[in-house]
Parts: structure tokens; C-alpha cells; sequence
């Protein structure tokens, strides 16, 4: 009798989304039957943040980050729903794609870590070297595997002497090939609850964490940075803000430094719950990251000389992004107390 | 951002590839819309990008007058600094930067030289060569 497994009766959807760790986990449950939006994975993992980290340079530049480390997005996810995940990393590449083979071979999609510099599907100017990308592996063609990258438009394909490359890149934050898929997903998710604490987490963190680099302080301290800024190093000054804009919008955050992304989430979150407040707080999010927008523009219009240079003017930007945001997480802590 | 606020900048760096974006459409309900790309992001990737090649030019003019070894054009033109180099590799920034120089670089053994061609992707033979220009 033969027992191979039938392949999957419906093919793999491929969908866009803005941040490659919430479409990944999206991705991968909705392949397994549970339905979430990339903003309700990016909500519930309690994604959204704000940290300036000046010990951690990158290219000579202070580290400011709109979203919260790698994996702690699937992590919370996971925690706060229930969900079991399988992690598995490999000391060697051949153990590492021999791995994946066997999964796919099984029939079952799953998520990697990989750098984005190797990834021969990236237009050569958007690489960079960075290595906790995420993507989706849902077929092996011959030599080449058929890849859903959450930030591109349609699926793309990637040789296996590229991807083993890409997963098993050294440096800062190394995949060590690292594969992962959900093995137990509850039958029914309980959202509200899990809105609930993912909330008070992101709230409580941007507004009470006690070390000024995180948080709306930590927007307040790049704020004043900024102000300060020497007006003899113009140079370093255009090449920071320059990467502070990056940081905010290059890099897949679906708009604002994911304060978009983290609107979208509350709105959804107001319609399962019940509660209208969201809903507002969804809107002054977004007027928040409006601002943010405008000053992503202003500097990088200051950058190029079509505006005068006015390190005061973008500092008080700032300061009024980290009042709007502040007002917003305040009223979310009351009304999710 | 409003739906029709959707900035379609056409952006050489993205070869056509449209981003997904959060906005809201006319019943002030977030969508995901394509954008081709935003002025200000052209701008400052345009800058970054300036900057690497300039990182590059200057090495290269190092290496052909001899002042530096080719190993830090190809650092530079691979996106990487000592930093992002000595992490890829596993050495110490201090002994990558030695290795920049030329004589201390001649003097690397077979597996040392090996390790820069697995991070900077390129064969170890064209670790010591300069590319006609840069």
C-alpha cells in the first residue's frame, strides 16, 4: 500500500505584509487553519517600542529601534495565545538544509531566520547586513526553494547554496539556521484576554520602563540629542539623521516607525473587545504617527538642502511626537486596567 | 495616513518592488495599501548608499598607493565595516584592522584567508587583488 503523503490540498497563499516577524507567524498559522491579521500577531506579540541604544552602533550609529527584538514578537504571540512553537537551530549547514528538506518533505511550511544580505531576491541597494530577517519556506523545486517573503509583493525563489549561506551567517544576532513552525495551536484562540495583557505590556514599557533609553523618554532623549546636535559636524549630523529616518521607515514598518501597524492592531482590538476606547486610541495613534511622518520628511528634506537646517525645529518635532504617544498610552493603561 | 495619502514615488532602490503600508480608507478603516516608494526614504537611502561608495572610493585610492591592503575595499564595497567584518569573521576588531594592512595581510595563512572569503563572499585568490576601478 502506498503511504506518501497527499501534498497539500490548497497551495500556499503568499501575502504581503509590512514587518517580515508578523507575517511570518501570520503566515504560519493561517497555513495551519487560525486566521490572524499580521497587525493582531504584531499586537498581541506586543511588537511596538522605542529604544535608543548608543552602545550599539551600526555603520557608526547609535541603534534606535520602532520595534522590539527579534523573536519576541513570535514569542509573545505564542505565550499569550496558547500556541506551542518548535524551534530548532544547527551546528552544521548540512544538518541545517537537510532539516528543512525533511520538513518540506513532510509537507509542512516554515519560518527561518536568515541574513538579508545574501538573500539573491533583494534589490542590491536594500541590502544590508542585517541577520534576523524572517521568511517562509513552502516548496523545494530541484535545487531552488520557493520562498514567501513577507516584505515582497509575490513569492520569490532562492538556490540552496544562497539560502544556506543567508542562514548560516556569522555576527550580531546569527540565525545559526534557525527554522521554526507552530506544532500546537488551540482550537479556539482567546483574543480579548490576550489584547488585554499584550497592551498593558507595550504601555507599561513606553512609559514606565526606568532607564531613560526606552520608551517616550527615550524619544524625549534623542529629542534633546538633536537640539544639541554641534552645527560644525554637519556631515555627521545629515549621516545620523539620515539614519534615524531609515531606521523609522526603510526598514518594513508598514508606516511610522509602526505606529501604523500598532493603530491597525487597536482598531481590530476594539472590534473583538467590545471596547470604543480603542477605537480612539487607534485614531490619535495614528495622528501620532502622522507626526512622526512629517518628521521623517522634514529631516530628510533638511538632509538635501531643500530645506534650511534646523536642529531645533526637528528636535521639538520629536517632542511632540513622545506628547502624542504619551496621551495615547495613558488612556490605553486606564481603559485596559 | 489616509489611504490616498499613500506616497508613490517611483524609487530606483526598489526595482519595482511595491511596500505594504497601514492606511486608512474612506470609512477611516486601516487597509493595507501598495506604495512605490517616498521621497524622504529615496533620500535618505540615496545617502547611505553615497556614503558606502565613498567608504569604498577612499580604500581603493588607500590600496593602489599602497597605504592600505585591498582587503578594506572589499570590506567597504561588501556594506561592512571593521565592526560588521570582525563580527562575520569571529576575530577581534583590533587583529581585523591589522589585517587591513597590506604587509600583515600577505602573511595570513590558507584558513585565515578562508574565513575572509566565507564573510566577504568572494574567492580567497581575489582577497589581495584590486578590481580595475572601483
Amino acid at each position: 500500500m502506498a503511504t506518501t503523503v497527499a501534498p497539500p490540498s490548497v497551495p500556499f497563499q503568499h501575502q504581503q505584509s509590512a514587518h517580515c516577524e508578523s507575517g511570518v507567524m501570520s503566515a504560519l498559522l493561517r497555513e495551519r487553519g487560525t486566521t490572524l491579521s499580521e497587525a493582531m500577531v504584531f499586537g498581541v506579540g506586543a511588537g511596538l517600542t522605542f529604544a535608543y541604544l548608543p552602545f550599539v552602533k551600526i555603520g557608526g550609529f547609535p541603534l534606535i529601534s520602532y520595534r522590539m527584538p527579534p523573536r519576541s514578537i513570535i514569542r509573545g504571540v505564542s505565550k499569550r495565545l496558547g500556541i506551542t512553537m518548535q524551534y530548532s537551530t544547527f551546528k552544521s549547514v548540512d544538518a541545517g538544509m537537510r532539516a528543512l528538506d525533511e520538513q518540506l518533505d513532510a509537507g509542512r511550511v516554515v519560518g527561518l531566520q536568515t541574513s538579508v544580505f545574501w538573500l539573491p531576491y533583494f534589490p542590491p541597494d536594500m541590502r544590508f547586513h542585517f541577520n534576523a530577517h524572517n521568511l517562509v519556506v513552502y516548496e523545494k523545486r530541484g535545487d531552488t526553494y520557493l520562498i514567501s517573503d513577507p516584505v515582497f509583493e509575490h513569492p520569490v525563489a532562492c538556490d540552496a547554496e544562497s539560502l544556506a549561506k543567508a542562514r548560516f551567517v556569522r555576527g550580531a544576532l546569527a540565525p545559526n539556521g534557525l527554522l521554526y513552525y507552530p506544532t500546537k495551536i488551540p482550537d479556539a484562540v482567546l483574543l480579548a484576554p490576550a489584547i488585554q495583557k499584550a497592551i498593558k505590556f507595550t504601555t507599561g514599557m513606553m512609559l514606565h520602563t526606568p532607564i531613560p533609553i526606552i520608551g517616550v523618554r527615550g524619544i524625549r532623549l534623542v529629542a534633546r540629542k538633536i537640539a544639541k546636535l554641534d552645527v560644525a559636524n554637519a556631515k555627521y549630523n545629515r549621516l545620523l539623521l539620515g539614519h534615524i529616518v531609515r531606521m523609522q521607515e526603510e526598514i518594513g514598518t508598514g508606516g511610522a516607525g509602526f505606529r501604523f501597524l500598532y493603530s491597525a492592531f487597536l482598531q481590530e482590538a476594539a472590534q473583538v473587545t467590545g471596547d470604543a476606547v480603542l477605537a480612539d486610541c487607534a485614531r490619535d495613534l495614528t495622528a501620532a504617527g502622522d507626526h512622526w511622518r512629517v518628521f521623517a520628511l522634514t529631516c530628510a528634506r533638511m538632509c538635501k538642502d531643500r530645506e534650511a537646517m534646523d536642529y531645533k525645529k526637528l528636535a521639538d518635532m520629536l517632542q511632540q511626537c513622545a506628547v502624542l504617544e504619551t496621551e495615547v498610552y495613558a488612556k490605553l493603561r486606564k481603559t485596559t486596567a | 495616513m489616509k489611504q490616498e495619502e499613500v506616497p508613490q514615488f517611483e524609487t530606483k532602490a526598489m526595482n519595482g518592488e511595491g511596500k505594504a503600508l497601514y492606511a486608512l480608507d474612506a470609512a477611516g478603516q486601516y487597509t493595507v495599501v501598495r506604495s512605490a516608494g517616498w521621497e524622504a526614504e529615496d533620500i535618505v537611502l540615496a545617502q547611505a548608499i553615497a556614503e558606502c561608495e565613498r567608504l569604498a572610493a577612499e580604500a581603493f585610492a588607500r590600496a593602489k598607493r599602497g597605504a592600505a591592503g585591498p582587503l578594506e575595499y572589499h570590506m567597504y564595497k561588501n556594506r561592512m565595516d571593521v565592526v560588521v567584518l570582525a563580527q562575520s569573521t569571529g576575530y577581534f576588531q583590533w587583529r581585523v584592522k591589522r589585517h587591513l594592512r597590506p604587509g600583515a595581510f600577505a602573511k595570513l595563512s590558507n584558513d585565515v584567508r578562508q574565513r575572509y572569503s566565507d564573510a566577504l563572499g568572494i574567492a580567497a585568490a581575489q582577497l589581495d587583488v584590486l578590481p580595475p576601478a572601483p
